[in-house]
Parts: C-alpha cells; structure tokens; sequence
C-alpha cells in the first residue's frame, strides 16, 4: 500500500515537471512574440509601411522592403508551387514501390535538409554568376524556391496520401482516365491541404535571409524594383542590417523592432490561415 | 479522335510529371556540382596571389614555404632559418615599402631603372634574405632563386587552426576553430533543447488531455515558424546584454548565447519528430505494462521511451542538423570571433556565420572565395551525414 501511494506521488511529481516544462515551451514563445509585438506596436502606421527610408535608415518606413518581400515571395511560388505540386503527383500517384521512388524520395529529404546558406552560395554561383542574371529579384526567387521546393513536396504529398484509395479506384471503375481521376476526383480533395502547404511555404520564404543575401538583398535601395533583373530590399535583410550594421543603429531601432513585427505578423497570419484552412475543410471533407 | 486526344494529352502530363520530379531530385546532386566547381580550386592552389614572388638566395637550402611559415617570419616568431630546416642564417624580410631604407632615390635611378640590379645585389649580399617582390620588381637575371610555396591541402584546411583569410602575404585557411565552434554551439543547443523537447513530447504524447493537445501543437508549430532572423534580433536585443549583465563579461556576444537561441530553434524539430515516435508504441503493449499494475509513469519510462529509443535519437541528431545549419541567428549573437573555444562564454564563430558574413567582402573567384565554398562543401557533407543517419536510423527501425 505504502509503496503505491509513493509510485502515484512520484508519476504526480513527473507529471507536474513535464507539464511545466511544456509550460516554459509555450512561455518562449510568448515572450519572444510579446516582446516583439509590443515594442514593434509603437512604430507602425500607415507612413511606416508606406514611405522610403529616410535619414540613414533611421526615419521613414519600409515601404521598398515589403515590396521587395512580396515580389520574393511572389517569384518562388511561381516556380516551387508547380513544379512541387506536380512532383508530388508523380512521387505518390504513378510511381509504384521501386527504387526509382525510393532515389527520389530520399533526395528530396537531402534536399530538406540543406542549410539555407547552402541554398545561398548554389544560387550566387549558379544563378547570379553562371547564367549571370546578377544580383536579382530573379536569382533570390529561384534560389528561395528551391528551398521551398520540399516544403510544397512535402505538405501536397501528405494531402493525396489522405485521399482514401477507394475513391480512386471508384472512379476508374467508371472508366475515368488516370489523369481524369488526379483532376477530378484526387486534387479537389486534396486542394485544402495542398493550399495550407502553399500558405505555410510563404510564411517560411518571407522570412529566410541567409539564401537572399548574395543573389538579390539591397543594403539600401530607396526605390522600387522595376523588371526581375532589378535587386530589392526585403524584409528579413532589412531587419539584419537594421540591428547590426546600420549607420546609426540606436536611432534605427525602432525601425528595427517595426520590421520584426511585420515578419511576425507576416508568420502569425500564414500560420492562423493555414490552421482555419486545415481545421474549416477538414471538417466539410469528413461531413462527405 | 477525341479518345486517342485524350491518351496523348495523358502521355504528355505524365511526362511532364517525370520531368518535374527528376529536377527537383537532380537538384541536391546539382548543388554538389556547383559548390564543388568553385570551391574545389582551393586546393593545390599557392596559398599567395600569383602576381608575387618570394624569393631567397642561392645558398638557401630550404626546400619550400607553407603558409603558417610565411605567417611566422612575417610575424618574426620565426627568425633564422635553421627553425626552418636550412642553414643558420638569420632571416632577413625584404619587401618593396623597405626599399627607402637601403637604398637612396640617387642609387635606385630616377624611374627606378636601377632597381633591379640593386635588388639583385642585396639578394647577394645577404644569404638570409626573403624577398617579398611584385612579378614586374623581379630581376630577370635572378641571382636567387624563387621559393616554392605548399600548395593548400585538405589536410591543412580542416586542421589548420587558424583562418585569416585576407592577411597579408600570407593568407590562412585553416577550418579547426570553425568546426569546433559549430560543434560547441550546436552540443550547447541539444544540451538545451533536448531535455526541454523530450519532456513537451512525452507530456503532450502521452499526459496532455487532446483539448491541451490542441492548444500545444499549433504554438510548436508557431515556435518552428518564426524566422531565424526574427530570433536573431531577439537574441541580440534581450538575451546578449542579459548575458552580459549576469557574468559580468566585457561583451555578451557569446557561445552561449548562440546556443540558447539555436536551442529554442531546435525545440520544434526535437519535440514533432519524438512526439510522432512516442505516438508510434503500440497501445498493447502499454496496455500490457499498465495491467501489470505498472503506474503510467513506471509505463513511460519502461515501455513507451525505450520503444521509442530510435526515434528519439532521430529527432535529436535532426536538432543538431539544425543547429549545424542555422546562420542568421548565429551570426548576430555569437560574436563571431574566429578563435577555438574554450568556454561558452567566449565569442565564437560557426560554418554558416563565417560564410555569410565573409562572401560578400571577397573577391569573385579569388582564393577567399574558394574557401567559402570549400566551408559550404564541408557544411553540405556534414548535414548530408546527419540526414543519411537520421534516415539509417528510421529504416533500421522499420525492417
């Protein structure tokens, strides 16, 4: 009896600790979200997110660096979105258990796994200095969609594993093609969780800097980009060179402490779109 | 018709489906390409830009210079060149900004046309010389001889201890204090984050109520969805003066401070990939442990961890993958100081730091430059082994 009641008051002692320590995670994340939110509230207005920079970077906004961002982002998914999508396709739905699936397999794992500053040094000598597109909206956007490349394999390959088999196999019984049954009946299944891929592939390219640093980001460039071939300011850069080399880095703090709220609000959002995306349709495709 | 269109149109997406899919696998073995192609010329390349010359005179006996050599006489840490293996001849240095000190502007002629048969003549007068000479100041009719340099090898890039990669003459390019702050920061990171991973997995696997659940997965997700930058700001601004404050340093740029922030960056990795091994142990056997009369807890500690054991591992070396990685945070909090660490509460500089800090300042196709890419080639391999291993791991656990 005795040694019960210690075996409950140890696994009560546990309990508490993990319970804690799941507490300090969220904590962490709190802190950081809450310190940036609250000391970046203060800067934005409507002139922050829409002025140049002004005075050395210490005054003015970020206009140019948003710009810059959405172009960026804009760039990558033309070029990640659909070759990843349909990547994804043929990985899970024509390709049977060989080898071939499992080479491709694991080297879109690799890919995953390669340091973003990797991504960085491959688009500066392939993109800016192989094929010569130079320091580029063009370069940053192939090299930042190679990064998300994965991503998108990744999240769409997930959303047609969830489409159950007996749905495929109901159509070809109609005499659907392979094709006809991928449009018709598979992607618009999986549609919600390839879109929730996409969403959180965004928040991740808005906020890489390491592989925009040698193939597009502008130190200072107060003005807008006008052809793909034009460098570009853009927000995660910014906010490096913000906190540690800009010219008069106290006065530019508050700029500093804007931006980083911009990229988490950037981040918040993606995140919230893609959890009521997931949550919205996965109820309705239930329902079915 | 419209039948066999349709068989074509088929034909056609399904190739196109190949073709996309065979770029996106070509793509890592494409990135091998190119990183060797420009960083692979670092090696059994002279360590000195090729419009320079040292040259020694003709009794000299020493066979050739290395690198650290060069360093060490320029330094005067080496003097005479018996430490070099020659004769006892005290090591004279001559370079081109000495040239006022031996001759007069009269003796070297008024263009200089006089300079090198002087030179030549100084080369004579003393069997200690090193001249340090521009091609177009060496004397075609030498009466030295020019030393040969050690070519860079692997070797002596990922043991050389120093990295000076822009000194002059001599440039060093050795990776030892690159590599061991990475590993320092990275084990610093797992030695935070692992501990703090496991328990969130294990309380959100198996103690968390699913409602508890549904709170705690959406804010990891957040956690791995901020940028590195983001983190980045973070630790400089709040954690390094904190750092600074409470060990009374003179700077807070430290090792630690790296590791902490790459820590809470590996917190998602470490907590998903073990959750999803801790969910994989099957419910009979911890139905089985639980009528045994074991307590829940007795049953995650002896049942559910020690299935889960590979996928925990997994999860932990995918922390330190991540943390070997990460660059912008770490540039922005560790001080970058390129020296081997001894405490974590020293500046150090990591692989990626030294990368992205340094390939903007070199020179394109330059030595420098090689170098970096040879560092991002020793990075690729070393994330490549992680993921190789990681995946090892979970195969063997499958079969």
């Amino acid at each position: 009896m005795m040694s019960f009641i210690h075996k409950r008051i140890k696994q009560k002692i546990a309990f508490s600790i993990f319970g804690l320590i799941s507490m300090i995670v969220v904590g962490i994340l709190f802190v950081i979200l809450g310190f940036i939110i609250f000391r970046g509230i203060s800067v934005i207005n409507w002139g922050f997110l829409t002025k140049m920079p002004e005075e050395g970077m210490t005054k003015g906004g970020i206009f140019p660096a948003i710009v810059g961002t959405l172009c960026l982002i804009a760039g990558s998914m033309i070029f990640a979105f659909p070759i990843g999508v349909l990547s994804a396709i043929y990985l899970n739905e024509y390709l049977k258990e060989n080898w071939l699936k499992k080479f491709m397999r694991s080297m879109t794992n690799n890919l995953a796994g390669i340091p973003s500053i990797v991504f960085g040094l491959f688009g500066m000598a392939l993109f800016v200095n192989k094929l010569k597109f130079g320091d580029s909206i063009l370069a940053g956007s192939l090299t930042l969609g190679l990064l998300a490349l994965p991503v998108i394999i990744r999240t769409t390959e997930e959303a047609l594993k969830s489409v159950p088999d007996h749905l495929r196999i109901g159509s070809y019984a109609l005499g659907a093609t392979k094709l006809q049954t991928i449009r018709r009946v598979v992607l618009p299944i999986a549609a919600p969780n390839i879109i929730t891929g996409l969403i959180l592939s965004i928040s991740r390219v808005s906020g890489e800097t390491a592989p925009i640093l040698f193939t597009v980001a502008a130190y200072f460039l107060p003005k807008l980009p006008h052809s793909m071939f034009d460098q570009a300011m853009a927000l995660p850069y910014h906010l490096y060179v913000l906190t540690t080399s800009g010219t008069n880095m106290e006065a530019s703090r508050p700029m500093a402490y804007g931006t980083a709220f911009v990229l988490i609000m950037i981040v918040l959002i993606a995140n919230l779109l893609a959890n009521v995306f997931r949550r919205y349709f996965g109820k309705k495709n239930k329902m079915n | 018709m419209n039948r066999k269109r349709l068989k074509i149109f088929e034909k056609v997406f399904g190739a196109v489906l190949f073709s996309s899919s065979t770029v996106t696998s070509l793509t890592v073995l494409f990135i091998i390409v190119f990183l060797f192609n420009e960083g692979i010329g670092l090696f059994n390349s002279t360590p000195v830009e090729k419009k320079y010359q040292f040259i020694v005179s003709n009794n000299n006996t020493v066979k050739e210079l290395s690198s650290k050599q060069l360093k060490d006489i320029f330094n005067y840490d080496i003097t005479n060149w018996k430490q070099l293996g020659g004769s006892n001849d005290s090591i004279l240095l001559f370079t081109i900004n000495d040239l006022s000190t031996y001759f007069t502007d009269d003796e070297l002629g008024a263009n200089f046309e006089n300079l090198p048969s002087k030179i030549n003549e100084l080369i004579k007068k003393n069997p200690g010389i090193l001249a340090y000479l521009s091609d177009k100041y060496v004397p075609q009719h030498l009466e030295g001889h020019v030393i040969p340099l050690t070519k860079i090898s692997i070797k002596d890039f990922v043991t050389g201890t120093e990295w000076y990669p822009t000194s002059e003459p001599a440039p060093q390019f050795g990776v030892l204090p690159l590599i061991l702050g990475t590993l320092w920061v990275s084990f610093g990171a797992i030695l935070i984050a692992l501990p703090l991973g496991l328990a969130t997995a294990i309380f959100m696997a198996e103690v968390a109520s699913q409602r508890l659940r549904n709170i705690l997965k959406p804010v990891i997700e957040l956690l791995a969805g901020i940028p590195s930058v983001v983190y980045g700001f973070f630790g400089l601004v709040v954690l390094v003066p904190l750092i600074q404050q409470l060990f009374n340093l003179p700077v807070g740029e430290t090792a630690l401070a790296g590791s902490i922030i790459l820590g809470i960056m590996a917190l998602p990795t470490i907590i998903t990939v073990s959750e999803d091994a801790l969910r994989t142990t099957p419910t009979s056997l911890k139905e089985a442990s639980l009528a045994l009369g074991a307590t829940r807890w007795q049953t995650i500690t002896r049942v559910t961890v020690p299935y889960a054991r590979s996928g925990i591992t997994a999860a932990s070396i995918l922390g330190i993958g991540r943390a070997v990685g990460e660059t912008m945070a770490v540039l922005m909090v560790t001080g970058n100081a390129g020296v081997i660490p001894h405490t974590f509460l020293q500046p150090v500089r990591t692989i990626p730091a030294t990368i992205a800090a340094e390939l903007g300042e070199s020179s394109y196709g330059g030595l420098h430059f090689k170098a970096l890419f040879a560092l991002g080639i020793l990075l690729f391999l070393i994330t490549l082994i992680i993921n190789t291993s990681v995946e090892l791991i979970k195969s063997r656990k499958r079969s």
